[in-house]
C-alpha cells in the first residue's frame, strides 16, 4: 500500500465515528497499545520539544525503507504518532519525502497537527522527512 | 454564595462570554493569560477612534489636545488605582514584559557591574527572568534564586539569606501565574530596603486580583499588563520610583522622550515621557482606565471577595475528586487553581476539557523552571474572573470525571 492508500484508510476508520469521544477512547486505545520506542532511544538526540508534550524519534535503513519507531508522553499525541508511523513506515526515503499527509485533515483531529498546538507533532513530521532526506543522501553519496 | 453578587449581571457587560464552543455553552477559565473586556471597554476604544483619535502632546489642534488630555487624566487615574505618588511615575509600556525588559535595561546599564547579583524566586514567569538573564550576559552580573517549598512558597529568612552586599536589584512576581501563590512582597521589600536594594514586583497576576498600593508595599518598580486586567492587549503599565527613575537612561530612542536633538547631543524628556518613546497606544490607555473605572463601579471590594469565594469553592470540589493532585497550595493564594490528574498527561486533559467547551491552560505556564523543580512537565491550569460562577466549576468537575473515565 501506499503512503496515500493508508491515509485514507485510516482516514475511512475514523470516519466509521460520529462522536469526538469515540475518536479519542480509539486513539487512546492506540496510543495505549503500543510500546512505540526503547527507553534507551528516549535519548535528548531523539527528543522532539514541543511546549506542550514531548516527542522522541528515531529511524533505522534496511533493504531501502525507512523504519521509524517514536513515542511521546501524552497519550493522545502518541495515537496520532502511531497513526502516522503506520502510514510512513517501511516506505522508501522518497516515498517518505513526497508523502501527503493531508488524511490526517479527514480524521477530526487535524487540529492537534496545526502548529500551534505546539505538541511536537509537526516537528516530528518535519523530522521524519529529515530522516529520511539524509538516508537518501548517504546512500547517493550527496552527503 | 451567588447572591450577595450580581454575576448575570456582570455576565451580561461580557458579551464573549455568551457563546458556544463545540456546541456547549462556554467556560473561559483561562483568566490568568487573558481576561475578557467588558462592553463599556470596548465602547470607549471604538469612541476613542470614532471620535477624538489623533496624535497626543505635538499639536494645538483641537483633537490632538482632546487625545492628550484623556491620556494624562488616564495617567492620573492609573496613579490612583495603585496609589503612587506621582502620576509621573507612571509608564505605559505594551505590558508587564515590555515593563520588565525596561527596567532590566536600563537600570541594568545604569547599576549593574560585573560580580553584582540579581536576586529572582524559582516560581518567576519567563518575563522576569530572561530580561534579567539579558542584563546579565551584558553586564557581567549573575542570577541568584530564591527557593520555593513544595507548597509553591518562598520562605523569607531564606530570602534574606540570599541578600549579600553584591545584590543590585530583588525581582519577585506578587502573585504566581502558575501556582496563585501571594508573595509577601512587602516583607520582601522591608528586607531589601535594609540594605538600600530596590525591588521590582512583576504584577501580572496581582493587578487584577488584589488591592496594589505600592507606597505600602514600598517597592521601587511595579509592572502589570492591561489584558489581564479586563483592557486590550498591547497596553500595560511600570510603576517607577521618581528617584530611581531619573537616574536610569531611556530605553528606547525616538519621538516624545526627547527635549531638544541636535546631531550632537540629544537632550532628554522628563518623566514619563523620557521612557516613552514613540507614538503611544492611546486607544489603549483609554480601554485601560476605562476598565480600572469599571472594576471601581462595580466595587473592587466585592469583586475580589467573591473571587476568592469562587477559588475556594474550586479547590474544595476538585479536593473531593479522586485521583485529583493540586499543585500549589500556599497559604495565600489568588485567582489561579493548578492541578493534575492521576497517570494523565495534562495536554491529553486539556484536549478532552476543551471538548466540553471549558477554556483552561495546559503546559508549563512559561515558568519551566518551576516545573522542573517540581518534576512535572507541567500542570492542567483553571484561572478565574469574576465573571465566573460556581456553575461553572461544578462543569469543570464534570469534566474531569470524564477524563478520569477515558484516560486514567
Ligand atoms: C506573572 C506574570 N508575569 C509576566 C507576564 C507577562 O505578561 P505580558 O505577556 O502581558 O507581558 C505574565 C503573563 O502571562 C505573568 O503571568
Amino acid at each position: 500500500m501506499t503512503i496515500e492508500e493508508t491515509g485514507k484508510q485510516i482516514a475511512a476508520e475514523f470516519e466509521l465515528f460520529d462522536d469526538w469521544m469515540d475518536k479519542y477512547n480509539y486513539l487512546i486505545e492506540l496510543g495505549k497499545g503500543l510500546p512505540l520506542i526503547d527507553e534507551s532511544k528516549k535519548k535528548p538526540e531523539n527528543l522532539i520539544v514541543g511546549c506542550q508534550s514531548r516527542v522522541w524519534i528515531s529511524a533505522e535503513y534496511m533493504d531501502g525503507k525507512v523504519v521509524f519507531h517514536a513515542d511521546s508522553d501524552a497519550i493522545i499525541t502518541k495515537g496520532l504518532v502511531s497513526l502516522l508511523l503506520r502510514a510512513i513506515n517501511n516506505h522508501t526515503p522518497d516515498e517518505i519525502m513526497n508523502a501527503d499527509l493531508s488524511f490526517l485533515d479527514n480524521t477530526g483531529l487535524k487540529d492537534h497537527l496545526s502548529p500551534t498546538r505546539s505538541n511536537g507533532l509537526v516537528s516530528m513530521i518535519k523530522q521524519a522527512k529529515f530522516y529520511a532526506m539524509a538516508f537518501k543522501a548517504k546512500e547517493t553519496g550527496t552527503l | 454564595m451567588e447572591s450577595s453578587f450580581d454575576v448575570a449581571r456582570i455576565r451580561s457587560h461580557f458579551p464573549i462570554l455568551e457563546q458556544k464552543v463545540r456546541d456547549r455553552q462556554l467556560v473561559y477559565f483561562d483568566n490568568a493569560a487573558t481576561t475578557q473586556n467588558p462592553l463599556a471597554v470596548t465602547d470607549a476604544i471604538s469612541d476613542y477612534y470614532n471620535r477624538y483619535n489623533s496624535n497626543v502632546h505635538r499639536g494645538v489642534h483641537h483633537l490632538s489636545q482632546v487625545a492628550t488630555e484623556a491620556m494624562e487624566n488616564a495617567r492620573k487615574r492609573v496613579a490612583r488605582f495603585i496609589n503612587a505618588t506621582h502620576s509621573h511615575e507612571v509608564i505605559f509600556t505594551r505590558g508587564t514584559t515590555e515593563a520588565i525588559n525596561l527596567v532590566a535595561t536600563s537600570f541594568g546599564q545604569a547599576f549593574l557591574k560585573p560580580g553584582d547579583e540579581i536576586l529572582l524566586t524559582t516560581l518567576e514567569h519567563h518575563s522576569n527572568i530572561v530580561p534579567w538573564q539579558m542584563a546579565c550576559e551584558r553586564t557581567g552580573a549573575t542570577l541568584k534564586v530564591v527557593p520555593v517549598n513544595l507548597r509553591g512558597e518562598i520562605d523569607l529568612e531564606e530570602l534574606a539569606g540570599l541578600l549579600s552586599e553584591r545584590t543590585r536589584i530583588v525581582a519577585v512576581a506578587h502573585v504566581s501565574n502558575a501556582l496563585g501563590t501571594i508573595l509577601p512582597v512587602k516583607e520582601i521589600v522591608k528586607l531589601a530596603h535594609r540594605y538600600d536594594i530596590p525591588v521590582l514586583v512583576d504584577g501580572a497576576q496581582a493587578a487584577p486580583h488584589l488591592r496594589v498600593d505600592v507606597q505600602d508595599i514600598g517597592c521601587d518598580f511595579y509592572a502589570f499588563s492591561g489584558h489581564k486586567l479586563y483592557a486590550p492587549m498591547g497596553i500595560g503599565v511600570l510603576y517607577g520610583r521618581e528617584e530611581l527613575l531619573n537616574r536610569m537612561p531611556p530605553y528606547q530612542g525616538g519621538g516624545e522622550m526627547i527635549e531638544k536633538v541636535s546631531f550632537e547631543k540629544t537632550t532628554y524628556n522628563e518623566l514619563p515621557y523620557k521612557f516613552e518613546a514613540g507614538t503611544p497606544d492611546v486607544g489603549g490607555i483609554i480601554g485601560l482606565t476605562t476598565a480600572i473605572n469599571y472594576l471601581a463601579t462595580t466595587g473592587f471590594d466585592e469583586v475580589i471577595r467573591y473571587e476568592d469565594e469562587l477559588l475556594d469553592y474550586a479547590t474544595r470540589k476538585l479536593r473531593s475528586i479522586d485521583g485529583v493532585t493540586l499543585i500549589g497550595t500556599a497559604a495565600r493564594k489568588t485567582g489561579v487553581l493548578s492541578f493534575l490528574i492521576d497517570n494523565v498527561h495534562p495536554y491529553d486533559a486539556g484536549t478532552i476539557i476543551d471538548h466540553y467547551g471549558i477554556a483552561v491552560r495546559t503546559g508549563h505556564h512559561c515558568a519551566q523552571p518551576l516545573m522542573d523543580y517540581l518534576g512535572i512537565p507541567g500542570t492542567i491550569r483553571a484561572s478565574f474572573a469574576f465573571y465566573n460562577t460556581t456553575a461553572e466549576i461544578d462543569l469543570l468537575a464534570g469534566a474531569i470525571e470524564k477524563v478520569k473515565e477515558m484516560l486514567a
